[in-house]
């Protein structure tokens, strides 16, 4: 029986650890689709984004540097020194608050009361251009991330139980505890998370007492940024930092269709079934049938549960009456 | 006023421009620069651009003749570099190389039918190397199947002499690229006595967890890699993970560039990858490229890639590419070659040492000679291996010749059953 089987175990833990990873991603996705209703496509790219400035202000690379080569007929790549890691990553927090004030001005302002699909393929739009701002600015080189994280199987873990933990994902399963006990405190706790959730509930209400929703909307932009650092930091350490990191976004979704878009405990939970089931399916009976589960049995969890829950284990059940 | 005469003149500019540039010898290049396989399309790209921009400025083209590049963005997507080639080809293109086995599969009916050669240097269909059945389709100087055989005589020779009872591991990019070195290596396991565990991995390769925790549990004594973009360097991050033996990790030569290992820092000491060419900047020709090139302002690209194992063999393929136009113009007498020239030229190309050292790269690539029938060169390969330390790859055996009595059956049945398939006799080679 596998269950008495250590690899199983062993499966599980990974699963769960490599779920998180995924979670905390959608996370991102959760908050702003909470707080407008908006599916923000460019996700993916954000985390992207925030992981290539963090290493371009760690290593001290300049940013449009080809670009600016190119017309002042210059060289210069790098400052000389990069930046100590924590400057780093305070430095590119701003530039995701930054980014975040941006694109509420620029992108979702003039969009205010369009239907929800406009705003969807404005953020299709916004994708394409932040990957190519991304391009531009830092090159599209893989570049190695380290943040001081731990790497590498557990040693202590190895000698108690036999099992592979990867040390990066026991410090992702850490961070992500940690993020969503900092915004449900946010939310439940502070003035501001209380104008969050009250335009979450129903803007038009929110806007009648006098809660600015352009304010909100940037506050939501600003922490999905912040999480998608996060999330870009974790796969960065992982696989390096490279455009590929803005595929990830494609894990995140079933990880959504399976917690429900509104809900952040939600994310997490969908994560970890997701990353569990991808794994003991992959393992158990992808020999069977070829292999390469991996990518399609999440989007399969995903469908089964668009039939039965279309609302996601902790979503919202959307009632329309005409 | 001043603009209309401003428009008057760059229209004249361009009317008289237009016939010069249709006399340059063309060579579309379907490069990656964007999307998630450009940090192994921008090396190749700058390679190929940089060694056709030092045959203009240093010989004043090829025969006298100005090559110019023509690129096109395909981000290694099948449908994009289809889109590639039809719209370039009306620019008089010589040759293709597509860089991506997938596009290359759609392209080998086209170009045929449009008498355009395809040179698809070590990817690609591999029993094109039949020149019999693939008139337009060139994949020397080695093949996929070279690359497996290779990497299992390496292997062959690391346990000294004998493998039978051994388990390797295939862990592959789940692409028409990533299957094709199977059927080789199963043969090769008949032949052998080893076991193969084929463990595909699903485009991009962000997450492999389930493929290295099987490896973790089965302990294969091998893992050979055919993989591309982020496939790898998360491979070779996992399998540090998991505590591989990195001199036991084998890739393809699509699978051993600098940006593969060097997010893994130290723990990718040792791993080890099959190579058609020399590694490094220590040939006389990258002088050349200083003189002509680099210190002109004319590199490609941020200019940030020389010496890199891609640049290096974008820059043999672009190599490939003049000494076969060379071969075409004194084939034919004439400076200005058509494609079906070209072809000629690719099917009379010889690579000899004394040909390398002129162009500056002494033994930088094995020497071939490319025939009617074998279009696939010498199939040879060396294995490099990567030093973390000095980041640094090196060559650490010679350039070892494949096992022909394994491949050659099989590209011949593989070749029959697509002449087959695509009606197509095959032509005589005297």
């Amino acid at each position: 029986m596998f269950l008495t089987d250590p690899f199983f175990w062993e499966i599980v833990v990974s699963g769960l650890l490599a779920g998180v990873m995924y979670s905390l991603v959608a996370l991102g996705f959760v908050l702003i689709f909470k707080a407008s209703g908006i599916f923000n496509f460019a996700q993916g790219v954000f985390a992207l984004f925030a992981a290539l400035t963090l290493v371009g202000f760690q290593t001290g690379q300049v940013p449009f540097a080809h670009l600016l080569s190119w017309i002042t007929g210059t060289s210069i790549h790098t400052w000389g020194s990069g930046m100590p890691t924590l400057v780093a990553i305070v430095f590119a927090l701003l530039v995701m608050i930054g980014l975040a004030w941006l694109v509420v001005r620029i992108v979702l302002r003039p969009l205010v009361n369009q239907e929800g699909i406009i705003l969807f393929m404005a953020t299709i739009g916004l994708a394409f251009v932040l990957e190519g701002t991304g391009d531009l600015m830092w090159g599209a080189n893989v570049k190695a991330l380290d943040v001081g994280l731990p790497q590498g199987p557990s040693d202590t873990i190895i000698d108690a139980t036999g099992m592979f933990v990867d040390k990066l994902e026991i410090s992702a399963a850490v961070v992500a505890v940690l993020l969503v006990v900092a915004l449900t405190l946010f939310s439940q706790f502070t003035r501001m998370g209380r104008a969050l959730r009250a335009v979450a509930d129903d803007h038009q209400a929110a806007l009648s007492v006098g809660i600015s929703l352009e304010t909100i909307w940037w506050i939501v932009w600003s922490i999905a940024g912040i999480v998608a650092l996060v999330a870009g930091i974790m796969w960065g350490a992982k696989s390096g930092v490279q455009f590929s990191l803005s595929l990830i976004a494609l894990k995140a979704l079933p990880v959504l269709m399976l917690g429900g878009f509104t809900s952040i405990p939600g994310a997490i939970v969908g994560g970890l079934i997701i990353g569990v089931g991808e794994k003991v399916f992959e393992l158990y009976v992808g020999p069977m049938i070829g292999g390469a589960t991996e990518n399609w049995f999440a989007y399969m969890l995903a469908l089964l549960f668009l039939l039965f829950r279309p609302q996601g284990l902790f979503g919202e059940k959307i009632i329309e009456r005409v | 006023m001043k603009f209309s005469r401003l428009a008057f003149a760059a229209a004249t500019a361009l009317a008289f421009a237009t016939p010069a540039a249709m006399a340059d010898l063309v060579f579309p290049s379907l490069d990656y620069r964007t999307g998630p396989y450009a940090p192994n399309g921008i090396p190749f790209a700058d390679g190929y651009a940089d060694y056709f921009t030092l045959v203009n400025e240093r010989d004043g083209g090829i025969g006298g003749v100005k090559a110019r590049v023509v690129p096109c963005e395909t981000e290694y997507n099948t449908t994009k570099g289809v889109e590639c080639y039809e719209a370039t080809k009306g620019e008089g293109a010589l040759l293709y190389q597509p860089l991506s086995t997938g596009i290359t599969y759609q392209l080998i009916p086209k170009a045929s039918a449009d008498g355009i050669p395809i040179h698809s240097m070590g990817y690609g269909r591999t029993s094109a190397a039949n020149g019999k059945v693939f008139e337009w389709v060139f994949n020397y100087p080695g093949t996929y199947w070279d690359a497996a055989s290779i990497i299992v005589k390496h292997i062959i020779d690391q346990e000294g002499g004998d493998i039978s009872g051994k388990k390797i591991a295939l862990v592959y990019h789940n692409s028409a690229y990533g299957k094709e070195p199977i059927r080789t290596l199963e043969e090769l396991a008949k032949k052998h006595g080893y076991s193969l565990t084929l463990l595909p991995v699903d485009h991009p390769g962000q997450e492999q967890k389930a493929t290295w925790l099987q490896i973790r549990r089965d302990r294969p004594d091998y893992v050979v890699m055919w993989g591309w973009g982020v496939m790898n360097q998360v491979a070779v991050q996992e399998a540090v993970n998991i505590r591989f033996p990195m001199d036991k990790f084998i890739g393809v030569w699509w699978s051993g560039a600098e940006t593969d290992v060097l997010p893994a820092g130290e723990g990718a000491h040792g791993y080890k990858a099959i190579t058609m060419h020399g590694v490094g900047m220590d040939f006389p020709i990258y002088a050349d490229l200083k003189t002509h090139v680099y210190d002109k302002g004319l590199s490609a690209g941020a200019g940030d890639q020389h010496g890199s194992v891609l640049y290096n063999r974008g820059m043999q393929a672009a190599m490939l590419a003049v000494e076969a136009a060379k071969t075409a113009q004194a084939i034919h007498g004439a400076p200005n070659i058509t494609a079906a020239m070209m072809r000629d030229g690719m099917e009379a190309l010889e690579i000899t040492d004394e040909k390398l050292t002129a162009l500056g790269l002494p033994d930088f690539m094995p020497t071939f000679e490319v025939t009617c029938a074998n279009h696939g060169g010498s199939g040879l390969g060396a294995i490099q291996q990567w030093d973390a330390k000095t980041k640094t790859w090196s060559l650490v055996t010679d350039f070892i010749a494949s096992d022909r009595e394994v491949i050659d059956p099989l590209i011949a049945e593989d070749s029959a059953a697509y002449a087959a398939e695509a009606n197509i006799t095959p032509r005589t080679c005297e």
